[in-house]
């Protein structure tokens, strides 16, 4: 089984050895099957040397003092904004080191609601009111759709959905209708988190651009799993966390297009972020300081530089074969259950590194307890996309979703947990066929 | 696994006293955010004072086995009691789930509660079986009752 992975056995011990926590056990000695990287990716020892190299040797406020550590992590900081931009194609200064995603969603969000029309001449792009309208997607993650819910109520604009249909794709029979000159933003997701749907970010990008909308874009659940480069994507902005690529907490990005980044109002105000501040006014920093206000997250940015070389020395396509093998293997599995429904595109189509699915006639939590109890660490609940749920005719799935230190193995013990399931819940599973 | 008890498995597959009824004094509808998990509940409280008593507790519980067995097991341990009575088996059972493991739980006080003593070894459940309970106060105190003479605490939870 083990020959449709990329990997070789040795290389994926290799890989299994740069993460420490995969040697702990959980629940009474059972070793750790992590299938829950979709929520956070667990963290190899290069990442966390870096971080704690940065605090050891360099560690200053960055873009501030004159000193000797103060020159060394202002450098540490911008080399690792260079390494995560050419991690995805583009020039360093287009990269703003965000909290998170979330925050970088909201950076984008707030420069629309900031671009008041009586303050300063600004971009007309970015000045948002009555009878203009933001669209987003049935399948987002809550991160890509309450920041814009709160964008349309601070602003009057409207908000608008893409609807999903029922195999889980976007159903854009009336994105005409949708997709307007009155469309100022369109934003929507690269990959799902819960469907593991790819999205055709370029045609819909090309689509909005073409009524005069940017285009923002969840890349949380692709950068981790795919080749991401913004030069084709399409997109205006990406939004992507470090902690899901194996880099630490507490450290997410924003990409934007140049131009953009330079007419955007600035979301959060402070130190660091300005040009001139008189008692009256200030002027701002160019981008991508001016998104930064306050001493940043720089051992953070540092530990994720290091997460996007150690990906970088396995390769982002050879991961992705790997990920989609295993994938593969567990959408083929489940479907040899009847009583388990796999929400998301059949079998055979590209997919995300996530695989959710309902077993009928027990809740998620329930199945995942079931898992947990065999070691199998899952994701359990609506995954913050509430409302795909309740599109899906779901109150809650349950995902496995996958990094590159998983096998095959993995895949059967997830399998073989599952297959506890009916036994513990009296489930017939003769008859119940979905 | 201690979680699932077969009284816990019984009472979600038929959960005792569901389906919403009439009279009630005050409905409620509470929602566990990390799960999405729902219960709407209506309680009928006759008499005042230390007389009131819980006339009948009805619901519709849609969520995991714990949060509909323990909706299950909170209405036949509190229907055609005293309130006061019903604000101290509440009180047990928090005692009991929030505990840790700690606390067994008393079978004269809390009835087929007991069976959720496993729940409290999992922090992540405790608020599933904890859903129905709270919402059942929050009803109490929209009826009109005063639940803090009885009872020291206030109810957790997410309400609609």
């Amino acid at each position: 089984m083990t020959d449709v992975l990329p990997f070789t056995d040795g290389e994926l011990a290799a890989i299994r050895g740069d993460f420490p926590i995969l040697t702990r056990t959980v629940r009474d000695g059972r070793p750790l099957v992590y299938l829950d990287s979709g929520a956070t990716s667990h963290k190899p020892t290069p990442v966390l040397d870096a971080e704690r190299a940065f605090y050891e040797q360099h560690n200053a406020a960055v873009h501030r003092g004159a000193h000797q550590l103060a020159e060394e992590a202002t450098d540490d900081f911008e080399a690792a904004r260079a390494t995560v931009a050419s991690f995805i194609g583009a020039p360093a200064d287009e990269v703003v080191f965000t909290k998170n995603a979330t925050e970088a969603l909201n950076l984008v969000a707030y420069a629309f609601s900031n671009a008041a029309p009586t303050d300063d001449p600004k971009d007309e792009r970015f000045v948002l009111g009555a009878g203009d309208e933001i669209l987003v997607t049935e399948m987002e993650h809550h991160a890509n759709l309450v920041p814009w819910q709160e964008l349309a109520r601070r602003t009057g604009a409207t908000l608008r959905w893409v609807p999903v249909d029922a195999d889980g794709a976007l159903d854009l029979a009336g994105l005409d209708d949708l997709l307007t000159e009155r469309t100022k933003v369109f934003a929507f997701t690269h990959v799902s988190n819960v469907l593991g749907t790819v999205n055709p970010v370029a045609d819909l990008a090309a689509r909005a651009h073409a009524v005069g909308a940017l285009v923002v874009v969840d890349a949380c659940q692709s950068v981790p799993h795919l080749a991401v480069d913004v030069a084709t994507l399409g997109a205006d902005f990406i939004a992507f966390s470090g902690h899901k690529m194996y880099g630490p907490m507490g450290v997410g990005v924003l990409w934007g297009r140049g131009e953009l980044l330079e007419v955007m109002p600035p979301f959060l105000t402070g130190g660091s972020m300005i040009e001139l501040v008189t008692m009256e006014r200030s002027t701002y920093a160019p981008a991508p300081q001016k998104f930064e206000a306050g001493v940043p997250n720089a051992a953070q940015a540092v530990g994720l530089a290091a997460a996007v070389r150690w990906i970088e020395g396995l390769g982002i396509e050879r991961v992705h074969a790997h990920e989609a093998a295993l994938v593969d293997l567990l959408q083929r599995g489940l479907a040899e259950r009847p009583w388990v429904r796999v929400v998301g595109p059949a079998v055979g189509t590209p997919r995300g590194g996530a695989v959710a699915f309902v077993v009928d006639g027990v809740h998620a939590h329930d199945v995942g307890q079931v898992l947990d109890d065999a070691g199998v660490a899952v994701r359990v609940g609506h995954h913050c996309a509430w409302p795909l749920h309740r599109a899906l005719g779901a109150t809650a799935t349950t995902r496995a979703s996958f990094a590159v230190h998983n096998t095959v193995a993995e895949v059967e013990a997830l399998l073989a947990a599952l297959d506890r399931v009916p036994v513990v819940f009296g489930l017939d599973t003769e008859r119940e066929a979905s | 696994m201690d979680l699932y008890q077969e009284l816990i498995l019984e009472h979600s597959k038929r959960p005792h006293h569901a389906g919403l009824r009439a009279p009630f004094d005050a409905e409620v509808h509470h929602i566990n955010p990390t799960c999405g998990d729902e219960v709407t509940l209506r309680v009928d409280v006759s008499g005042t004072g230390a007389e009131a008593v819980v006339t009948d507790v009805s619901y519709e519980a849609q969520g995991c086995s714990i949060s509909v067995a323990s909706a299950s097991v909170l209405a036949e341990e509190v229907i055609g009691h005293r309130v006061d009575e019903a604000l101290e088996t509440f009180e047990a059972m928090r005692a009991m789930l929030t505990s840790r493991g700690q606390v067994a739980g008393d079978e004269a006080v809390i009835g087929d509660g007991v069976a959720f003593a496993g729940v409290s070894k999992y922090p992540a459940r405790v608020k599933c079986a904890l859903l129905g309970w709270t919402a059942f106060t929050d009803a109490l105190a929209r009826a009109g009752v005063d639940i803090t003479s009885t009872s020291s605490a206030s109810p957790q939870g997410v309400s609609s």
